[in-house]
Formats: C-alpha cells, sequence, structure tokens
C-alpha cells in the first residue's frame, strides 16, 4: 500500500505548476553577476572588429584606402565590399524580400551604415584603426522624407532601377517599395461618401528604437580542422540564423552551432540579421580565429532596427448616435535605405491589419505604401507584435477624434461600438478571426475601478478652475482598449524566410524522475525557464523545480522560430504543453501496467496516476519515470521523451483595458502621471508575478515612447538622438507605480488557453498614455498632436491653443 | 599608443597587479583584463549604471573612468557582494519581489542599491527612486526593484535591531 500523505493541496503546490506566482529560476546568476551575455564570452586568442561606418546620410564611397589601418601593429585585417564580393557576401537578404549592403558598394544610404570592418587584437586598436581608414566620399542629394522621397527624381536604389515589380508588387516609383492593400476600398468609400459623421485625420507615429541594455552582437569562431563554425550572439531567432548562415556562407547547416547566451533584453532589436554578424563570421573565416563584435550605443541607435516611422492617415465613419459604419486608412511607411522590416514574409506592413481593432467595424480598407529614405533600416516590431502598436494607435486616436466630432464621452463611444462576447470567434473586416474576448466585462471593470464618472467630473471641475485662473494644471483622462494578435503564426500563412512559423519543445524525463525540456526560442528577460517549466509541472505532474528548461543552443534545441512577437507562450508554450500530453499518455500506459489494469482504467492525478475509483492504488510520475528505464515492459519501448512541433491553428489575441490619470503643467509642459490602471486578459495565467513584471516594463517603455523616446534626424540625415543623452529612457524618478488587473478569457484553441502577454502593455500604453495628454487639451479645442509629447511639444500644443496668453 | 602604466587595484577584496594603457576605461580593465564580466557596457555615456562599481566607497561608473585614475583604489562589484550560499539581502529581495528580468542591469542595480543603503539605512520610496535614478533598467519598469530595495533596507534594520 502506497503512502497517502501528502494531500492533493499539497501535492499540488510542490508541482509549482500553472498559476503560482513561482520565483524565477534564472535570477540566481543575474543577481550574483554570474550571466552570460555575448560580451562575456572570451575565446583563446580572439580578435575584436569593429566598423568604418559613414558620416553621409546619402554619398558615393568613391574610395577606401586602408594602407595606414593596416601599417598598425595588431591590425589582421580591414574587410571592405570588394573583400566580399567574391563569396558574394557585400549583399545579403532582408527579411523583407529585399536585399541590403554588409559592407558600402560604391555607396552608402544612411548616417551611421557599414563601410569597412576593422579586424585586431584588442578593442583598442581596432577603434585606432577605424580612425587610420581613409574613406573618400562624395555626397549625394539626402531624402529623410518619405512624402518628398516619392516625388524626388534622386534614386536612392540604383542596384533596383527599372525593376517595376519588388518582393510585395507593383513600385510606383525608383524610391517606392510596395503598396500594400486589404479590406474592401469600393464599400469602404461608399460607406464614408454616405455616413452621417465622418471623422479624419492624419498622425505620425514617429521613429524610435528598441534599445535594449545591451547591445548587439556576435562571437565567430570557425575551427578549420573540423570544419565547424560556432557563432553566439544576440539573436531572437537563433535557429534562423543557423539557416541565414548556411545559406549565406555555404557552409552545410550541421556544421554550423548558433548559440544565444543569456540575452540582455530584446524587444524586436535582435530578431534581424545585422552585418556585424555577418562580418564576424566572414573575418573568422578569414583569419582562422575567434572574432568578437559587440557595437556600442550609438551605433546600436544609429543602425540597427529601428522601430515604427508610420504615417497614417485616418478617416472613420459613424451614425449621429455614435455606431461606427466603416474605417479608411493610409500608411506612407518610411523603411530607410534597405527594407529590412522584420515581418512574416506575406506581411510587408505587418499584421497593421488589425487596426479596427476591438470594434465591430462592418467594412474597413487598409493601404500600406513602403518607401526608401536615407535612414537606417529596420521596421522591428518594438515590444509587440508586426506593427501591431501602429495598428492599436491609429484606431485608439481615431476613436478620440470620433468621440471629439461627435461631442461624445469615449468611453461611451468605445462601449457601444465593442465586438459583443457572443460574436466570438469574430471575423474582422479585414480578414482576422479574434479566438476570443469579452471586452465589455474588462471596460466595466477598469471604468468602476478608477470611479470613471468621478474622474471626468474632477477633470471639469479642474478646466473650470482652469478658466478662472486658480490653477495651471490641466488633467488628462487617458483611455485605451487594445486588442493584440500574437504568436505567429499559422505555418499556412506565416513564415520567414520561407520557414514557417511553428514552434518546438522536446522533452526527456530523467530515470530519477526529473527532466529537461528544450524549446526553439528564447528568452531575453521573459523567466521561460520558471514559466515554460510551471506548463511542464501541470502536464506531466513533475515539480518545477525538478525540470531544466534549456534554450538557444541549435546543436541540442529542437528547430524553432524564436522568441518575438509575443509567440513563445501561444507557440512554443502550446509544443510544450503537447509534448507534455505525449510524456503522460505513455505514462499511462507504464502506470496501467505496473498497477495491473487496463489503460482505461487509470487516469492522471496531479503528480501520479490512480486507478479509478480506487485513488490508493497509484503510480506517481516519479515511479513511472524510474521504470520506464528499468523495467521490461512488453510493448513499450523503453525510456520517457517526447517532441512536439506545434503548428497553431489561429493566433491568439490578448486583450486590455487601461486608464491613465495625469496632471499637466500647461506653462512647463511636464506631465506628472497621477495614476495608471492597466487591466490585461492573456487568456489562462501561467505565472502572475511575470506577468505583473512584463506589465511594468512594458507599460514604462510606453511611456517612453509616448512621452519622449525618437529617433530623430535633421534635413542633413544626421542622427539627432544617437546617445542615451538625448534618446529618452525613463528612470526610476520618471515612472510611476500602475495598478495592474485581469480577467481571464482563455484561447479556445491553445492547448493550456494561454495567450502571451509581454507586448499588450506596450500596445496598449502608448495610447493610453498619449491620450492622456491630448486629453488635457480636449476642452480647450485640441483635436490631435503627435507624440512624442517631450515638454517642449506639450508646451507648444498648449500654446498654439492660446494657454499662454 | 602610449606607453603601458602598472596599475595596482583591490578588488573584491583581493590584490591585483596588472599593465595597462592610461586611456584604458576601468570597466574594460574589470571585465577584460581581470575577467570580473558582472559590471556590463550599456550605454558608454554614463548613463545607464549597468557599469556601477563601488570605488573606494562611492558608486561609481566604470565605463566612463580611466584605469589610470583608478589606480590604487579598493573596488567592489557585483562579484564581491554575497556569496552563493550566503546571499546579500539585496539579492536575495530582487529575486522575491521580481525586481530583474534580463539581468543585465542587475549586477549595477544591486551594487548602486548596497551603496545607496549605506548612505540612508531608512529611505522613503521617493529617496529609493532617486537614489536609483543613475541606473536605467528596460525591463521591470523599477516598480519591483523599487519594492525590492525598501524590503531590503526593512530586513537589514531589522536584523540590526534584532542584534542591539
Amino acid at each position: 500500500m502506497n503512502d497517502m500523505t501528502p494531500d492533493r493541496e499539497e501535492r499540488s503546490a510542490n508541482l509549482k505548476g500553472m498559476g503560482c506566482s513561482r520565483k524565477r529560476v534564472e535570477d540566481a546568476r543575474f543577481t550574483q553577476g554570474k550571466g552570460n551575455y555575448v560580451d562575456d564570452i572570451k575565446l583563446p586568442g580572439m580578435l575584436h572588429g569593429d566598423f568604418v561606418r559613414s558620416p553621409y546620410a546619402h554619398a558615393k564611397v568613391v574610395s577606401i584606402n586602408k594602407d595606414a589601418a593596416m601599417a598598425l601593429p595588431g591590425v589582421v585585417a580591414v574587410l571592405t565590399a570588394e573583400d566580399l564580393a567574391p563569396l558574394n557576401l557585400h549583399w545579403m537578404p532582408t527579411l523583407a524580400g529585399d536585399k541590403q549592403m554588409v559592407l558600402a558598394d560604391g555607396k552608402v544610404l544612411f548616417q551611421g551604415q557599414e563601410v569597412a570592418f576593422v579586424v585586431a587584437s584588442d578593442r583598442y586598436v581596432a577603434a585606432d584603426a577605424v580612425e587610420l581608414v581613409e574613406v573618400e566620399y562624395e555626397e549625394l542629394p539626402v531624402l529623410t522624407d518619405p512624402f518628398e522621397a516619392l516625388k524626388s527624381d534622386v534614386v536612392l536604389r540604383e542596384d533596383l532601377a527599372g525593376q517595376t515589380e519588388g518582393a510585395h508588387g507593383p513600385r510606383k516609383h525608383h524610391n517606392h517599395i510596395f503598396t500594400w492593400e486589404q479590406g474592401d476600398e469600393t464599400g469602404t468609400n461608399q460607406v464614408l461618401d454616405n455616413a452621417e459623421v465622418v471623422a479624419e485625420e492624419t498622425m505620425y507615429y514617429h521613429r524610435t528604437h528598441p534599445c535594449p541594455l545591451e547591445t548587439c552582437g556576435s562571437v565567430a569562431s570557425m575551427d578549420k580542422v573540423n570544419g565547424k563554425l560556432t557563432l553566439w550572439g544576440t539573436f531572437q531567432a537563433p535557429h534562423v540564423v543557423r539557416t541565414v548562415a548556411s545559406l549565406l556562407s555555404g557552409i552545410e547547416e550541421h556544421n554550423i552551432r548558433v548559440v544565444s547566451p543569456d540575452i540582455g533584453g530584446g524587444f524586436g532589436n535582435k530578431v534581424g540579421v545585422y552585418p556585424g554578424y555577418v562580418c564576424s563570421i566572414v573575418a573568422s573565416i578569414v583569419t582562422g580565429k575567434p572574432v568578437k563584435w559587440v557595437e556600442d550605443r550609438m551605433e546600436n541607435l544609429m543602425s540597427t532596427a529601428f522601430a515604427r516611422d508610420y504615417w497614417m492617415t485616418g478617416k472613420i465613419a459613424a451614425t449621429k448616435d455614435g455606431k461606427i459604419t466603416g474605417l479608411h486608412c493610409h500608411v506612407t511607411a518610411d523603411h530607410g535605405g534597405f527594407d529590412a522590416c522584420a515581418d512574416p514574409t506575406k506581411f510587408p506592413a505587418g499584421f497593421m491589419n488589425i487596426c479596427t481593432g476591438s470594434y465591430d467595424i462592418p467594412v474597413a480598407y487598409l493601404a500600406v505604401d513602403g518607401v526608401y529614405t536615407n535612414k537606417a533600416p529596420g521596421g522591428v516590431s518594438y515590444r509587440c507584435s508586426f506593427r501591431v502598436t501602429e495598428a492599436v494607435y491609429f484606431i485608439e486616436r481615431m476613436i478620440e477624434v470620433l468621440a471629439i466630432e461627435l461631442d461624445m464621452d469615449a468611453a461611451e463611444l468605445r462601449r457601444i461600438n465593442f465586438i459583443k462576447k457572443e460574436q466570438f470567434p469574430y471575423t474582422a473586416a479585414l480578414g482576422w478571426e479574434y479566438d476570443s474576448g469579452d471586452y465589455h466585462t474588462a471596460w466595466d471593470k477598469a471604468l468602476k475601478t478608477v470611479d470613471y464618472d468621478g474622474l471626468r467630473k474632477e477633470q471639469a471641475e479642474r478646466v473650470e478652475a482652469f478658466k478662472r485662473g486658480e490653477t495651471r494644471k490641466l488633467m488628462g483622462v487617458g483611455l485605451s482598449f487594445f486588442t493584440e494578435i500574437v504568436g505567429a503564426g499559422p505555418v499556412k500563412n506565416c513564415d520567414i524566410l520561407g520557414m514557417g512559423m511553428f514552434d518546438s519543445c522536446e522533452i526527456r524525463i530523467h530515470p530519477t524522475g526529473s527532466a529537461i525540456a528544450r524549446l526553439g526560442t528564447i528568452s531575453q528577460g521573459q523567466g521561460h525557464a520558471t514559466t515554460f517549466a510551471q506548463i511542464l509541472a501541470s502536464e506531466i505532474g513533475i515539480s518545477a523545480d525538478s525540470i531544466t528548461i534549456e534554450e538557444g543552443d541549435t546543436d541540442t534545441a529542437p528547430y524553432g522560430l524564436g522568441t518575438y512577437g509575443s509567440r513563445s507562450t501561444p507557440v512554443a508554450g502550446a509544443a510544450t504543453a503537447m509534448a507534455g500530453r505525449k510524456i503522460r499518455a505513455k505514462a499511462q500506459m507504464i502506470a496501467a501496467y505496473l498497477l495491473e489494469v487496463h489503460d482505461d482504467d487509470v487516469e492522471f492525478d496531479i503528480d501520479r496516476f490512480v486507478v479509478k475509483g480506487a485513488p490508493e492504488k497509484f503510480k506517481t510520475m516519479k515511479e513511472i519515470a524510474y521504470a520506464a528505464y528499468n523495467q521490461a515492459i512488453p510493448g513499450i519501448e523503453p525510456g520517457l521523451e517526447a517532441v512536439s512541433y506545434y503548428d497553431p491553428p489561429n493566433m491568439t489575441y490578448p486583450f486590455g483595458a487601461y486608464v491613465c490619470v495625469m496632471d499637466i503643467d500647461v506653462d512647463t509642459g511636464v506631465p506628472e502621471i497621477r495614476r495608471f490602471y492597466a487591466l490585461d486578459d492573456c487568456g489562462t495565467r501561467i505565472n502572475p508575478m511575470i506577468i505583473e513584471g512584463q506589465v511594468h516594463g512594458g507599460l514604462t517603455e510606453a511611456l517612453a515612447v509616448a512621452l519622449g523616446q525618437e529617433i530623430a534626424y535633421d534635413k542633413l540625415g544626421n542622427v539627432k538622438t544617437g546617445t542615451l543623452m538625448d534618446f529618452f529612457l525613463p528612470t526610476a524618478w520618471e515612472v510611476p507605480n500602475y495598478e495592474t488587473d485581469y480577467t481571464v478569457t482563455p484561447s479556445p484553441h491553445h492547448p493550456i488557453g494561454a495567450k502571451g502577454v509581454g507586448e499588450s502593455p506596450h500596445v496598449g500604453g502608448v495610447p493610453c498614455f498619449s491620450n492622456a495628454v491630448q486629453d488635457a487639451f480636449r476642452a480647450f479645442g485640441l483635436r490631435h498632436t503627435n507624440m512624442p509629447h517631450d515638454h517642449w511639444r506639450i508646451w507648444q500644443a498648449a500654446n498654439q491653443l492660446g494657454l499662454h496668453d | 599608443m602610449t606607453d603601458k602604466m602598472h596599475i595596482k587595484l583591490k578588488v573584491n577584496g583581493e590584490d591585483k597587479e596588472f599593465l595597462a594603457e592610461p586611456r584604458e576605461l576601468l570597466i574594460y580593465a574589470l571585465r577584460e583584463k581581470l575577467d570580473i564580466t558582472g559590471p556590463h557596457v550599456g550605454c558608454d555615456t554614463s548613463h545607464c549604471g549597468a557599469c556601477t562599481v563601488t570605488l573606494n566607497g562611492k558608486s561609481v561608473k566604470s565605463c566612463t573612468m580611466f584605469v589610470a585614475q583608478a589606480n590604487g583604489a579598493e573596488i567592489t562589484t557585483i562579484e564581491g557582494i554575497g556569496e552563493p550560499d550566503a546571499l546579500h539581502v539585496l539579492q536575495e529581495c530582487f529575486r522575491e519581489h521580481h525586481g530583474l528580468q534580463c539581468g543585465f542591469c542587475t549586477p549595477g542595480m544591486i551594487t548602486r542599491a548596497t551603496k545607496l543603503l549605506e548612505e540612508n539605512p531608512n529611505p522613503t520610496e521617493e529617496e529609493v527612486r532617486f537614489g536609483m535614478a543613475g541606473n536605467i533598467c528596460r525591463c521591470t519598469g523599477y516598480q519591483n526593484i523599487v519594492k525590492s530595495i525598501l524590503a531590503a533596507a526593512s530586513e537589514i534594520n531589522t536584523a540590526k535591531e534584532a542584534a542591539q
């Protein structure tokens, strides 16, 4: 007879499975300074690479003289496009179907572009040598405005001359990349023509940058004896990097090992393939030594992975009582010198077609024009699924503008247009099938918690006091309700460079009943080692503390598409649950054999299989694991392992309701965030502590983007915000405490009902902060003003409204 | 290249001697000469604080100090704060209150926080926020970092009172 203690509740708690705020296993090494980031890697004989970069935004490269640099002791090589051309590596394919120069091939297209790669014995010698490379440039006219670029005779990309077809259809002009259309243009125009009310607005979602605290870098080590290349780097998608590295270098894929070590934040910055990675590989092949390349902060902000830069024009049609009848959106998208946007292949503007938001809009049309300019390439999803922050900002601003047009309360306008709970699964006008939602419940909970009516009353009183001259501070109530689209994605419509966007998990149970699971994703701070063990613990009845989670080494982990777009939990989390269920199925057969009953007569119970109706007869997972390796069981192979490659049937659609209360000093333009309430519905919750942490972080990145962070250029294409002096990253001093809340609407198609949460707070946060600023001035006639709302711009908005008179 | 200098430092209680160019930054001497990789480089301009160390009793951003300037100094880095089986209260509290995510800022954060609590053993939330404003975190939004430091302060004070 087995020992029946501990009881079910205790056994369940011991698992540390789904739903508990398990402390993070990663923290032991990070709090002791024992993380292993790419710049911590030090190999015998390792050389350092550094770039000569263009000071000009548009110029011909007339000549490059390496002599003085090569003469410097310690300099091993100076690579230019000429050196890479015989290997056909002077250009590389981008994720968006374009190609990008690895090193300047006759010209440069943005300030900071890579011109030559210096390889030297240490970082100081490399930096000295960079100064000694003589590059002669001939300046060309600079185009930093996409609208001007579409009219200009100046050709940015001579390499595409005469090509009227791009990767995404016809090109209308030599600086035009693509037009991407979604929805029903004729139907939408008819609705707009006949609408009782139409609100129109143009808004610029400014260029910014994910700016993780760790910049991008790589260490390449070519072992010429064994023909093996090892590449460590800041890769959000290490397996894809291996495939790309193989295709580019011609080295067979089994001879390449890509490792993402600890990553110091990604936020989209580390999805793309950068010239530095390619050059470190080439330099290692050429020199036969390991070569490290790590960009500095200025290089990071100037050259890798910008985000946003969307000029959006909207028209929204409604009835007089506020029922939305149609939506029209046009985007002019500034992609910089090369189209290197990190989107699934068939989506050149990402999932911008989620721009109908959380609202039941019968007809809609979206057109996006991509344009080349003299700015850095990138176009990554900065803490969001592909272009979803742009889409949500657009609709949440259009709702506010419509509310002004209708002279209606913006909360009520949202409420009467929400997709209703019973309409799910809901097919939106631009094609997406929303899996589940209960928007009214979330909205009502949010408004009640913050005492919305009370806030509006206080705001009205403040306006009166301001008019009477009793205060110089106005009050803004920022609202946003967002629906994200994450978890790319179904292989049928989502791929990266032809690789379907599934993900994977492989589990090995050890004889003593502990386990290791490896996934195709890679944590950059999300805490996968903690949370994926929790999913597994609940699925297979082994304590999360007895499960190691490993990611990021392509020699050991199963192939996966990586971590970005909140896809880890929706896709790899699902693979983890499915692989766990395979383990459980085999464990059931083993348990039945050990208990001498039929397979169907045992059932899973927390950490064991019990005989149905006789709970005192059971085998724990520990016992089953041991038996799997030590007992000959007829008809069952030894061992207990499983692998799952999961192709999700649909995306998941997390949503949330945010409210921000802000006081704005009209004379200084300084906003003070008095309260921020964030309700998130990410479906089933795996670890509430980690969810809350993700929400705090995402909101803070939203605060940064809305209130000051930008990559700004002057007319000559000089980056004006290339250091942390100018590029706004909030400190503890500028950030409020946030109130978090939740509802739970599980995803019906996800094995555990989870939807993903890491990016929601950013997606919902940006319009919420922006709406709060703009709402403060609504009573004085402000309709729309562009982000970022830094103090100067807020002051200017107040000034233009005559509030300083 | 100028002649190398003979540098002596006491790092985490150990005497270190090495040759370095006077222009070499302290952070690179620590990371690349002494293999002390806890302090990180995040910005190169002393804004982010990932490189924070304690130098002669003061919080210093080691990315903007030449190793020549540090010659003779006593330095504590994250590696000198707590032992694997006897963590510093701050290390415990950061874990307990989810005060870190990617971990890149954490060594600088904790190193700075140890000094902050020496400078002000009983800080208010506002004082913690102000005292930590030289250290940037991109992941946590600071709320849990502040919580971790306040919790550590409270634990340290309780332990002190108990000892008295």
